[in-house]
């Protein structure tokens, strides 16, 4: 069973990792989009991970609605909304248990995915964060040991971006030219599931 | 790097602190990060917000005043506000005949205004939306992120801004900024990348000698690269790409607008030859405004807008203005 100390550790390591990534990310976003997503991502979770340390809600679910409203409130841009979204209907989704299955929260997590879907208007394929979120989150089961195989369908489907053309968000505007480029949505996606795993297994 | 900066950390809300020192007839909360005009709300008039990331100065901040903006976001640099600072903002300036938010057509811009709608709505502000998407440089269908937003926010600022000044209603200064946007279009051309302080180097990578053109504001790569052609070939191609979308069938207001790097010398010499090519389409300009207004950090290269207008909006246009940035009639 996951409680809200589990999804306070996931998040905080996702904290870590973008802060460790964030010049990467912004390298990637400067080739294809306006070279901010990584100083923006660390704003945003560096905010999270310090309301959570300070005020830390009872609930998984309320974990992922303080974090998700947080993102809304500090990080701007198109990244905000969508993760913001992501995490407060997944959280939303998990309701108010003290604690919640492997199971629940994949279930949850594909809601919140699709709620991302609906807000961005993009699918899979279209060289956004979901290419990296969708087969992550089908790759998710009842258990734990799922979490890996949902990190490794996340890293894939980043890798997978590199040949798209980009037909969302900014990268669009360049059109073939965005072709060769990894998304830096779906590199920063790739990450929060490294890092969910990472925590299942203690790692983090 | 050769940035006048501390780090890139402060730099928006150094930029402020400056803002709010040099022009005391604005209110500017550093910390929320929201600029409102010192008397604002002002009674029985819709209040006007825009906002947006910052580097495109003085958008928006430097129109915030009488008979434009009554308020203004600045996000980080090149990234939307959050709905924060938009529900502050429209709380500030609404004076009980609602607010109209004016909206560039970029994702991330658009998702957090209607984030901010939807929460300033809740606590009872009447909200209407002009959404700016004038730039003809995106114009395949496959992109339904659709055109972005660029000069013609400046025209539906001022225009929509005048008929809140008179005291037009919430629906009637909405209606007004939509014409506005239905009835200008911009193309942009990009001479150098620029720079953004986090990355603390060009965005990317644009070789001397070549150009790129249909560049956005965000310092985002146009759709088509050249090798460098003079000011009257631009002006040739630049006009051509906005009549081609425009289409006007009377005068225009045509803006020229430099993108930060590109001194008003080079402009005024552009300007020429944009007048040039309307005069040989026969189009009738019926005023100019030519400078820094809309900009992207320091990039070099120019925009140019067309607005074609009618009596109305032509005097809505001519109406005094008195902000940091644009300021006649007053």
């Amino acid at each position: 069973m996951l409680d809200a100390e589990f999804f306070r550790r996931w998040l905080a390591a996702v904290a870590v990792s973008v802060d460790r990534e964030a010049d990467r990310l912004t390298e990637l976003d400067s080739a294809i989009g306006d070279a901010d997503h990584g100083s923006n991502l660390k704003r945003g979770f560096t905010a999270v991970a310090a309301v959570l340390e300070k005020e830390p809600p009872a609930t998984p679910g309320a974990v992922l609605m303080l974090a998700g409203r947080q993102l809304v409130s500090t990080v701007g841009g198109a990244s905000g909304p969508l993760y913001g979204t992501l995490l407060r209907r997944t959280g939303k989704a998990l309701g108010d248990d003290a604690e919640v299955t492997p199971g629940q929260l994949a279930e949850a997590l594909r809601t919140g995915v699709a709620a991302v879907a609906q807000l961005g208007g993009a699918k899979a394929g279209d060289k956004t964060m979901l290419d990296a979120l969708e087969p992550a989150v089908a790759a998710l089961g009842d258990s734990t040991e799922s979490f890996a195989a949902a990190r490794e369908a996340a890293e894939q489907g980043a890798s997978d971006t590199v040949p798209l053309q980009a037909r969302k968000g900014r990268a669009s505007y360049l059109g073939e030219r965005s072709i060769g480029h990894q998304d830096p949505g779906a590199t920063s996606s790739a990450l929060l599931l490294a890092a969910l795993a990472d925590t299942a297994e203690g790692a983090a | 790097m050769r940035m006048l900066i501390n780090v890139p950390e402060t730099v928006v809300a150094d930029a402020l602190r400056g803002m709010a020192a040099a022009h005391p007839e604005l209110a500017v909360d550093v910390e929320n990060r929201v600029i409102v005009r010192r008397d604002a709300p002002v009674a029985g008039k819709v209040g006007l917000v825009s906002g947006g990331g910052s580097g495109h100065e003085p958008l928006h901040g430097g129109f915030v005043g009488f008979g434009m903006l009554d308020g203004a976001c600045p996000g980080e640099v090149f990234t939307s506000p959050v709905p924060d600072q938009m529900v502050r903002a429209a709380a500030a300036v609404d004076s009980g005949e609602g607010v109209l938010f004016i909206v560039k057509n970029y994702t991330g811009d658009v998702l957090n205004f209607d984030m901010a709608a939807e929460l300033a709505e809740d606590e009872g502000v009447r909200l209407g939306k002009v959404l700016v998407n004038d730039d003809v440089a995106v114009t395949d269908s496959l992109y339904t992120a659709g055109r972005r937003g660029t000069g013609a926010t400046l025209f539906v600022e001022k225009i929509a801004g005048a008929a809140a000044e008179e005291r037009a209603p919430l629906e009637r200064v909405e209606a007004i900024g939509r014409q506005v946007n239905e009835s200008s279009r911009s193309f942009g051309v990009a001479l150098s990348a620029c720079s953004t302080p986090s990355k603390g180097g060009p965005t990317f990578d644009l070789p001397s000698g070549e150009l790129e053109l249909g560049i956005g504001i965000h310092g985002e790569p146009g759709r088509e690269r050249r090798p460098m052609m003079t000011s009257r070939e631009i002006a040739d191609f630049a006009v051509d790409a906005v009549l081609e979308d425009l289409r006007p069938s009377g005068p225009v207001i045509a803006l020229v607008n430099g993108m930060g790097a590109t001194p008003l010398l080079e402009l005024y010499g552009f300007n020429a030859e944009v007048q040039r090519v309307l005069a040989e389409r026969d189009v009738a300009v019926a005023r100019t405004l030519v400078g820094n207004y809309v900009t992207s950090l320091d990039m070099a290269g120019t925009s140019v807008t067309l607005c074609q207008v009618d009596e109305e909006l032509l005097r809505l246009w001519d109406a005094p203005v008195q902000t940091p940035a644009l300021r006649w009639g007053r």
